[in-house]
């Protein structure tokens, strides 16, 4: 049932409108003679307050507010992957083909394109009893996904017609018993949870070529990880690191409130960018929703919901995917600002108190679940979400609501980020308490000592903390031999093994394979020097070995012929850190 | 305001006083009863009994044309240098519209501004926003103006960028004092910039609200001389503080919930709709580079100001107080200093093939000669081995040579041959973030290295 009404009251991105009876919470509205975008948040009576997804100068007392009759949906289907969208999923190639280069106002245009064909190859039969999830076909959206058409949640019944052929995404290709007409796309309100049959818990790891995660602080694969930073900790390239490394089969880019030079320099770089594991161009496994901070607020708000809604339909496929949220600081503050505007009572730092709660919510429709459909399919949507503390104090709310929820910790540290030690993770504040859940998968791939290696490398970095105190105190002098070679490896290992170069060709992803090797390698190193030490070589000598240098570079060793290099370094490190 | 019919958001008015006078005002909020009026001007004399309102229909504009090159604006758009008003090519709303994210050109052509602490290690990229971190007493103000009088594109172009035919600036002053203000006016005369700036002028006791609308005057003139006249434009806005203030002034005046330090909820956002206005556009020559000053009250780099400022903004350069103090000028604080687009302005073709590895080498010997300089300060010189000491003295010889350069401008290859020399005051050995090749073309023979060994 639609409704009509008129304003009257606007403030910031909130407009009132009365005679609005009949109107539904979370139903999308049209406000004003320019059509923009909005949302019901608030019935009283037959008074409406919506969030406008568009700026609001120039809305006129007594303009029509138009009510659509449904929430704010998400289409889904074949095309998805490669798009650029706004946060209420408004493509923004189409956006600039109608406005240019400066977004107008009020305009709308489909999420998927309406006149692509798709090759559709039919998966199940006339007379086939199908339910939600079961995969009707497939289409080969990317050479590397297979996008697997489904029945809709909520839809069951037998297959009267299946067709073949080319179809656009309208065109319906299955038909059931009871003329339900299924087309390739389907829609979903952005802000429910799409069904899944079951949850399970965490078993593999999420994989993100970046040492210090994979080896010290391991995500899991269906998990959540936040990273807290300041500004200048390099958040966002810790980001755009795992949209190009991670492996994952489809990756949505949330730019939520961020810069829009940031998002060019996705655009840009991802098509000329290939996916290590495929060597296809990156673009073709991403979804970006982009709404920078100069985009409206509102919409800003939605944007989480749209991205993640997106990253779900994947799952349901049985695929891997991750969806990455640069920042969801951002998005709680849009929800402050409407809350605000709403004159609602302000919890701590003026967030609105039911933050936690809308957060947690967020955070825990990623998970590995066992989908929907008669077919046995497991998949998994990794949630990373950037969190950026107002001066950098991680004892505000959005960092501490995050981390309630989110089983990694990736703190980053400005000081280190000031010595260009990136990624800038503070190894004495993250945690994973994914480790238990994935730690048996490395030790089972990689090899049997991974847990061992990771314990002796923190036992080695607790250590030079400790002695750092000591030479604070009383000078380097005071330091036994032994306690000096701490000193030096670990530094070692800091600047060569947790500091990870993004620009670097050969450094700016690193397998397990190779990060285990590099650090049984550092690792070695040490105990050779231990042993020289006990057979009374001088210290000077000791780190003067020529292996160190070799270990230093090691990180630039191409990934071809790395794990033969290595062995053979690992090798004369063992028999006493001689030449080649 | 009660009994308004026909009123849209932002739309400007007029204020008639009782005595006959005009102030202009903005419509911020309005419901069916009433509208909230925010006046720009001096509101002295205003009363509830006979002051009328009369509403413009639009919301503010500035009219637009080549013309406003050379020219002065009040900080709401009227001309105070005694000229006639602006032919109008065209009117353009001052809020903007956001820049679709997918029409943005990558940013990457460098600006050799001559500073050694910006082009070698933090360079500035047409299109970027890259802000001046400075605090009481600091000479902000000379950097900004040495920018503006060196920079080039670094592709061996001997002219001064002011001197060239598609510059501009546009300087929009906020709350600052008629002192600071005669000092940029007089080093665009001194530059021979005045005939390419844009000048608008909203002084410490001008109207505070006005302050709120100087920037996007200075914006839209800007967006207008970059994407449809193909200018380079470099935006100078100072002070970010007193914007903010100005900001914080009028929410508190509405009565909205405070947020940190008072400073409104939605300072990000309205901070972004300044900052990212900075940019270049796909098929359009011009781009707009941003160079906003800002504050930080009592040091604080924490403030909101500064805090809300670097989460937008592409970097920053941080001034020193401590550098200020030696006699270090210009005294970058290089270890918090930040330009976060200088990987997509340099390398090969563009600066030279070392750079990134020499930015990093230089960077992280100076983080460690800082590092052990607080340590020697607790356990003397003695207490610190040879090789650390060699990195001590490194870091005075790095403020002192590299960044403290005076204000003589340097050339790109002036300020890696900078570089290289404190360098090789290193064993060889040492310098892991070049790249082998670099270090053995550049470092040279390694007689200076074996000296200090």
């Amino acid at each position: 049932m639609t409704s009509e009404g008129v304003i009257i009251r606007v403030s910031g991105p909130t407009v009132v409108a009365r005679s609005m009876a009949g109107a539904r919470i979370h139903n999308r509205v049209l406000v004003g003679e320019d059509h923009l975008p909005g949302e019901v948040i608030r019935l009283e009576a037959d008074r409406a307050t919506i969030q406008v997804y568009e700026d609001t100068t120039g809305l006129c007392l007594g303009e029509r507010v138009e009510d659509i009759g449904v929430p704010l949906l998400a289409e889904l289907g074949p095309g998805l992957l490669g798009s650029v969208y706004d946060g209420v999923q408004r493509p923004l190639h189409a956006i600039r083909a109608k406005s240019g280069d400066f977004i107008g106002r009020g305009l709308a245009a489909p999420p998927i394109d309406r006149e692509r064909r798709w090759e559709f190859r039919p998966a199940v039969r006339e007379g086939d009893a199908v339910g939600p999830g079961d995969v009707l076909g497939t289409v080969a959206e990317t050479p590397r996904i297979d996008h697997r058409v489904m029945v809709p949640p909520g839809s069951r019944g037998t297959i009267r017609e299946i067709r073949a052929g080319t179809f656009s995404v309208l065109e319906p290709v299955a038909l059931l018993a009871d003329g339900t007409a299924i087309p390739m796309v389907q829609r979903w309100p952005v802000r429910m949870a799409r069904p899944c049959r079951s949850r399970l818990p965490p078993a593999l790891p999420f994989i993100t070529g970046q040492r210090v995660f994979d080896v010290l602080f391991p995500l899991a694969a269906g998990g959540a990880a936040i990273i807290p930073g300041g500004f200048g900790t390099g958040k966002t390239v810790v980001e755009q690191n795992l949209a190009k490394y991670a492996g994952a089969d489809v990756i949505v880019f949330v730019g939520c409130g961020e810069r829009g030079n940031e998002m060019t320099e996705v655009l840009t770089e991802f098509p000329a960018l290939t996916d290590p594991s495929t060597g296809r161009p990156l673009m073709e496994r991403t979804v970006l929703v982009v709404n920078t901070s100069n985009m409206p607020v509102a919409a800003r708000e939605a944007s989480v919901y749209t991205g993640i809604t997106i990253a779900e339909y994947y799952r349901d496929m049985g695929y891997r995917v991750a969806l990455l949220a640069d920042s969801i600081s951002r998005w709680a503050e849009a929800l402050r600002e409407i809350s605000s505007r709403l004159e609602e009572m302000p919890g701590e730092e003026g967030y609105p108190t039911y933050l936690a709660s809308r957060l947690a919510g967020f955070y825990e429709r990623g998970g590995r679940v066992s989908c929907l459909g008669g077919e046995e399919r497991e998949g998994t949507v990794t949630v990373v979400a950037a969190v950026s503390p107002p001066g950098g104090d991680f004892s505000e709310p959005v960092t501490q609501s995050s981390q309630r929820t989110a089983g990694v910790f990736w703190a980053l540290d400005p000081g280190l980020a000031h010595r260009r030690h990136f990624p800038a993770v503070d190894w004495k504040k993250s945690y994973s308490l994914y480790i238990g859940a994935v730690d048996d998968w490395f030790r089972e791939t990689v090899s049997a000592d991974w847990t061992d290696l990771r314990q002796e490398l923190m036992a080695l970095l607790q250590r030079e903390e400790e002695l750092q105190e000591v030479v604070q105190m009383v000078g380097i002098d005071a330091l036994q031999e032994q306690e000096r070679i701490v000193l030096t490896v670990s530094r070692m290992v800091r600047e060569h093994f947790l500091r990870q170069s993004a620009y670097s060709e050969a450094d700016a992803t690193c397998t397990p394979e190779k990060g285990y090797r590099m650090l049984k390698a550092f690792l070695s190193f040490h105990a050779l020097c231990r042993d020289l030490l006990a057979r009374k070589v001088p210290v000077e000598s000791i780190l003067a070995l020529p292996v160190r240098e070799e270990l230093e570079r090691m990180k630039e060793l191409p990934g071809e012929g790395f794990r033969e290099a290595a062995d053979g370094l690992i090798a004369r490190i063992a028999q006493g850190g001689g030449n080649r | 305001m009660e009994g308004v019919r026909r009123v849209s958001m932002g739309e400007m008015v007029e204020v008639l006083l009782p005595d006959g006078a005009r102030r202009r005002g903005q419509v911020i909020e309005f419901s069916d009863r009433f509208a909230v009026v925010q006046v720009l001007e001096e509101p002295t004399g205003i009363d509830v009994r006979e002051t009328r309102v009369r509403f413009a229909g639009s919301p503010a504009r500035m009219p637009l044309s080549l013309d406003i090159l050379g020219r002065r604006f009040d900080g709401a758009g009227n001309p105070v240098d005694r000229l006639p008003p602006v032919l109008p090519e065209k009117w353009k709303t001052i809020a903007g519209t956001p820049m679709n994210p997918v029409a943005r050109e990558k940013p990457s052509r460098p600006i050799v501004t001559g500073i050694s602490a910006i082009d070698g290690l933090n360079t500035l990229v047409r299109g970027q926003k890259l802000p001046i971190f400075s605090a009481a007493g600091l000479p902000a103000r000379e950097i900004a103006a040495q920018i503006l009088r060196q920079a080039g594109t670094g592709d061996g172009d001997p002219e001064p960028p002011t001197a060239r035919r598609k510059f501009a600036v546009v300087f929009a002053a906020m709350g600052i004092t008629f002192r600071e203000a005669s000092f940029f006016l007089r080093e665009f005369e001194r530059s021979g910039a005045a005939g390419h700036a844009v000048v608008f002028l909203n002084l410490a006791d001008d109207p505070t609200i006005e302050r709120l609308l100087t920037p996007r005057f200075a914006l839209t003139a800007a967006e207008y001389l970059a994407f449809e006249h193909g200018f380079d434009v470099l935006v100078i806005l100072t002070d970010m503080t007193s914007y903010c203030d100005a900001l914080r002034e009028i929410a508190t005046a509405r009565e909205e919930i405070p947020g940190r330090r008072s400073y409104p909820g939605y300072m990000y956002t309205d901070l972004a709709s300044l900052y990212e206005r900075a940019g270049c556009i796909q098929g359009r020559p011009g781009s707009v580079t941003q160079l906003p000053i800002l504050t930080m009250p009592d040091d604080d780099i924490t403030h909101p100001v500064p805090d809300l400022t670097g989460y937008i903004t592409e970097g920053q350069i941080v001034l020193s107080r401590d550098l200020h103090r030696n006699g270090i000028y210009p005294p970058v604080d290089v270890l918090p200093s930040l330009s976060r687009l200088m990987n997509l302005g340099i390398g090969p073709g563009k600066t030279r093939e070392d750079h990134r590895g020499v930015a990093d080498q230089l960077y992280a010997c100076y983080a460690q000669g800082r590092e052990l300089r607080r340590l020697e300060a607790i356990v003397g010189e003695e207490g610190l081995l040879e090789s650390d000491r060699r990195l001590r003295r490194f870091a005075d010889a790095f403020e002192r040579e590299f960044v403290g350069q005076g204000e003589q401008g340097r050339t790109l290859e002036e300020t890696f041959e900078a570089g290289w020399k404190l360098l090789r005051t290193l064993p060889k050995g040492q310098l892991t973030r070049i790249r082998a090749e670099h270090v053995v073309r550049h470092y040279g023979d390694g007689a200076a290295g074996r000296a200090a060994e």
